[in-house]
């Protein structure tokens, strides 16, 4: 083990879905692979910023049921995101605050009380090798995060040596956290394959309330509960395939929607598949994606369009609303 | 063909060049992308050629979504028609056909299928009017094909195979995708191969398996070692059907490091391409196999 971290860390349960996760890595989308990273951007950067890491430092998303870690080393830890209150030797604290854990303590979660994923950063960051730049889990191309995959019992990570002024009780103001809503209004850029739906498709697609169907992970989110999408009939163009819901395979930007068949919209993630057949219809604003990751199967999602220049005001007000919880946190 | 510009929400930009497979549309979206690229654009943070399209990923706060609109149609424009050869690399890839494991794993998920009474190859090999396996076999692996598209997973190539539209295989895919699919395994779906870079869900069907690992994030062959991803866009593949004995001393040279593939570097007119396919890919052909 390198000088500049320690062992710290061993699972004792690995919860549901627990991976390591950054900010992710970019430029290699070309060649299938994504940029991983927490889903919920905004909110691990909150729990590096409370324990004074970098913001990008590699943290743990933990997924609808936490895992259960002992700790070998004394240090300071903070959970934000989803509602999954951590537990130290089994005694509850809150979210949103930078605790005081000591070697020896095993840390445990609460169950959700809203959102779907947590963040628990370590003073330090959790240190994994970075991998084309990134230290994010892609479980799919097995590599990055701890050996490529979700965490195991068993596992032992290592945090960074590097301590920075972060104090205990350090807490992220209530206006200041992820919001976490049963019921929540997506942002969407029409376009792509968008004319390919018919007219009233093209309505209803956004008059309609949405659930999330339980498959809903960090590849993609599907909703289900809508009326059906019709796409317009065609003669298929060469090497599209037979459903009028195909295309020739091409790209999908993160965030983008597609409707298999015209029955179950899936947005992608970013773990995304990169490209495919299928007919992309619009895709979710930069501003709006924290917010699907925090969605429960059966939380409902309305689809609200919108115009580019709208979507980079809201772009702009999420950068703002960024700059004041380092304005708070880094004082 | 009219190229369509539209934008993915604020940080990606789609540009379909044809809604039809050619080979026109491919080399356009790969003329395009390689000049993209070579002028280096703050704020242009992804470039992925596509098959008959291609994307770009941006920072709007750093190049306006519409300035970087205006400066892909000036590209087109000055590019024209002029810009269709390209230097690049000619690739074999040994293959099992009608191998073992994927006909476990075809037989395993026969209800998803168009046709649950015969294999995929037996299947593939009808509907493209060809007498037989053997016969659909030999149409697979004589030509070679180009790889229009590196994605859905890691590394997994999309292959366009360079003949005259009719004699391209075309296929459905199947009617309800598996959930699996043996790691690089030599799939097809309507006029695309693949090879699976990786072992998972997959709707293409089924033709055989390839040895020679495409995807490796340890990089322990020599062709991956500066990069965990082989295949680039613009690569030409030709298949070499192999038989069991060869595939297990393939596998065991896999696993003992010390597999290598044949590898060339070739140049590709598109003109020269259409003026005689067939005595143009023989052409290519030999530069394979010149040494």
């Amino acid at each position: 083990m390198p000088t500049d971290s320690v062992f710290a860390i061993e699972v004792v349960k690995p919860g549901l879905a627990t991976s390591v996760q950054d900010t992710g890595r970019q430029g290699y989308y070309n060649v299938g692979i994504p940029p991983s990273g927490a889903l919920d951007q905004y909110a691990l950067r909150a729990a590096n910023l409370l324990v004074s890491n970098q913001e990008d430092a590699a943290a743990l998303e933990c997924t609808l049921l936490g895992p259960q870690l002992l700790f070998h080393v004394d240090t300071l830890i903070a959970v934000t995101g989803a509602d999954m209150a951590p537990k130290i030797d089994g005694t509850v604290y809150a979210c949103n605050v930078a605790l005081r854990i000591e070697a020896g303590s095993t840390l445990s979660f609460d169950y959700v009380k809203g959102g779907a994923r947590a963040y628990l950063a370590v003073a330090g960051g959790i240190d994994v090798p970075r991998v084309l730049g990134s230290r994010s889990t892609y479980a799919l191309g097995a590599f990055g995060g701890h050996q490529g995959r979700r965490l195991q019992k068993g596992d032992r990570l290592a945090v960074g040596r590097e301590r920075g002024p972060a104090r205990e009780g350090t807490t992220v103001p209530e206006p200041l956290r992820a919001p976490l809503a049963r019921e929540v209004e997506l942002r969407v850029l029409p376009g792509l394959y968008h004319h390919r739906l018919t007219d009233e498709s093209a309505a209803t697609f956004f008059e309609d309330t949405w659930a999330v169907a339980p498959e809903a992970d960090r590849i993609g989110y599907r909703y289900k509960q809508g009326r059906p999408l019709t796409f317009r009939e065609r003669e298929q163009p060469f090497g599209a395939g037979a459903d009028p819901s195909n295309i020739v395979d091409a790209c999908y930007p993160i965030g983008s929607i597609q409707v298999p068949a015209g029955l179950e919209p899936i947005i992608l993630h970013r773990d995304a598949v990169s490209g495919g057949g299928y007919a992309t219809i619009g895709t979710v604003i930069s501003a709006d994606m924290d917010l699907i990751g925090q969605m429960q199967p059966n939380h409902q999602a309305r689809f609200v369009p919108v115009t580019m220049s709208q979507a980079l005001a809201a772009r702009r007000d999420a950068q703002l609303r960024l700059a004041r919880l380092r304005e708070v946190l880094l004082r | 063909m009219t190229t369509r510009y539209t934008f993915g929400g604020d940080e990606f930009l789609f540009v379909e060049i044809n809604e039809a497979m050619s080979l026109d549309a491919f080399f356009k979206g790969t003329a395009i992308t390689r000049e993209l690229q070579r002028r280096q654009v703050p704020g242009v943070t992804d470039i992925c050629p596509a098959n008959a399209s291609y994307q770009v990923r941006f920072d709007p706060d750093v190049i306006d979504p519409q300035a970087l609109l205006t400066l892909l149609q000036q590209i087109e424009a000055e590019l024209g028609e002029a810009q269709l050869d390209i230097a690049t690399r000619i690739v074999e890839i040994p293959v099992l056909y009608n191998d073992p494991w994927t006909h476990e794993t075809l037989m395993r998920f026969r209800e998803r299928h168009q046709d649950p009474d015969s294999t995929d190859l037996e299947y593939a090999a009808r509907i493209n009017g060809k007498r037989d396996v053997d016969d659909f076999i030999a149409a697979h692996s004589s030509s070679p094909w180009f790889v229009s598209m590196v994605g859905f997973v890691a590394g997994l190539p999309f292959m366009f195979q360079m003949v005259e539209r009719e004699r391209q295989l075309q296929v459905p895919k199947y009617v309800r995708p598996r959930t699996d699919t043996p790691k690089l395994t030599v799939g097809h779906g309507g006029c695309f191969g693949c090879i699976y870079s990786v072992r998972g869900a997959g709707g293409y069907q089924m033709f055989g398996v390839t040895p020679a690992p495409i995807f490796d994030p340890a990089q322990r062959l020599d062709y991956l070692r500066d990069f965990m991803v082989f295949f680039r866009p613009g690569d030409i593949v030709k298949f070499k059907p192999i038989d069991r004995a060869a595939y297990d001393a393939a596998v065991a040279a896999v696993e003992a490091g010390t597999f290598s593939l044949r590898v060339r570097d070739v140049s590709f007119s598109l003109e020269a391409f259409l003026r005689d396919p067939d005595a143009y890919n023989r052409s290519l052909v030999e530069v394979l196999h010149a040494d």
